[in-house]
């Protein structure tokens, strides 16, 4: 951006691009998607203590259609799979996913028939966060990595 | 209420039936029926005035595998009027393991059992919705059984299928449209 001295107004120029991305990744509405005690740090997140609405993340939905980041936040059994799929696949374009904890990314301690092995087989995964569960500021950071993500995709 | 006392009024309610008390480990009376009398059995401890157990709070299994019989089934039943508890225990062989419905009796047997069969394919006859009710519907095997693997290698399913059939699924949008003219 340059600061255009030649009108009499105070004037910003940048390109569309960078406003786009800009404006997507200065206001992230997540889906609420806890599933397990992740989804304790999730909230934790949210409240006022550690405040992500400083990061323009604070808006969590109840409904996919108006979300743009899903945190899956704990375990996910087989059964419940589709129905994650499903508030993905009906999330609006752009998106992205989270996916939070040791249970989330490869499955954690439960290594057996009922929980998928990673969410990854299941929906596109941004950025994993490590921990079990991750403390707030570990999923904070996960979001601040998400949004240089997206500070850096192209429109075209 | 000890288990001699509740042994010996059932078999005076039951005549002829195979109830065994055992010694209890942890205050809680405990008592081993017999497969083909547990409906009379059920039915007498349910109604009978003195016993009057008319919450069934649990059915679970316990697989002994490769012992026989493999199975017991354990019930635990609770009496409000006469504040008593009681543990009921069936044993089944490995072979044939099913046993008759409780939901007529308890109606809360309905999912109890649905869970026992879905995780240890214990059988109810006469049950009235014999469905999974944990795993997902097609799922082979029954995951709590002993001879069963831990680790499942197997791509996790990302749709389910349709609950209502084609013709159906028309016939409700067809419907839909000509309500909105």
């Amino acid at each position: 951006m340059g600061l255009e001295s030649e009108f009499e107004i105070p004037v910003l120029t940048t390109t569309v691009e960078k406003m786009v991305q800009w404006a997507r990744r200065s206001s992230i509405w997540p889906v609420t998607f806890g599933l397990a005690c992740c989804a304790i740090e999730m909230m934790a997140m949210s409240c006022s203590r550690y405040d992500i609405a400083r990061f323009g993340a604070e808006v969590f939905r109840g409904s996919p259609r108006q979300s743009d980041l899903m945190i899956v936040a704990g375990r996910l059994s087989r059964k419940m799979a589709p129905a994650l799929r499903r508030i993905y696949d009906q999330m609006p374009e752009p998106k992205w996913v989270i996916s939070m904890g040791a249970c989330a990314s490869i499955g954690g301690v439960f290594d057996n028939y009922a929980l998928v092995q990673g969410v990854d087989q299941i929906v596109p995964v941004d950025v994993y966060v490590p921990g079990c569960p991750p403390r707030p500021e570990s999923l904070i950071y996960g979001i601040v990595q998400l949004q240089r993500k997206i500070d850096q995709q192209k429109l075209s | 209420m000890d288990a001699n006392t509740l042994v010996a009024s059932l078999q005076e309610a039951v005549p002829g039936a195979q109830i065994e008390g055992v010694p209890s480990v942890d205050l809680q009376t405990t008592i081993y029926v017999s497969r083909e009398e547990l409906p009379a059995i059920a039915r007498t401890l349910k109604d009978r005035s003195g016993l009057g157990f008319d919450l069934l709070a649990e059915i679970t299994a316990v697989d002994f595998w490769p012992r026989e019989p493999r199975f017991e089934l354990v019930y635990i039943l609770v009496s409000i009027p006469n504040r008593l508890r009681l543990r009921m225990k069936v044993r089944l062989s490995g072979d044939d393991p099913r046993v008759a419905t409780m939901s007529g009796v308890w109606p809360a047997a309905n999912w109890l059992e649905r869970e026992v069969w879905d995780l240890f394919g214990i059988a109810f006859d006469g049950h009235p919705d014999p469905r999974r009710l944990l795993m997902p519907e097609d799922w082979e095997g029954y995951p709590l059984r002993k001879d069963y693997p831990v680790q499942i290698k197997m791509t996790p399913q990302t749709a389910q299928p349709l609950q209502v059939t084609e013709d159906e699924f028309r016939a409700n949008v067809m419907k839909d449209r000509l309500s909105r003219g």
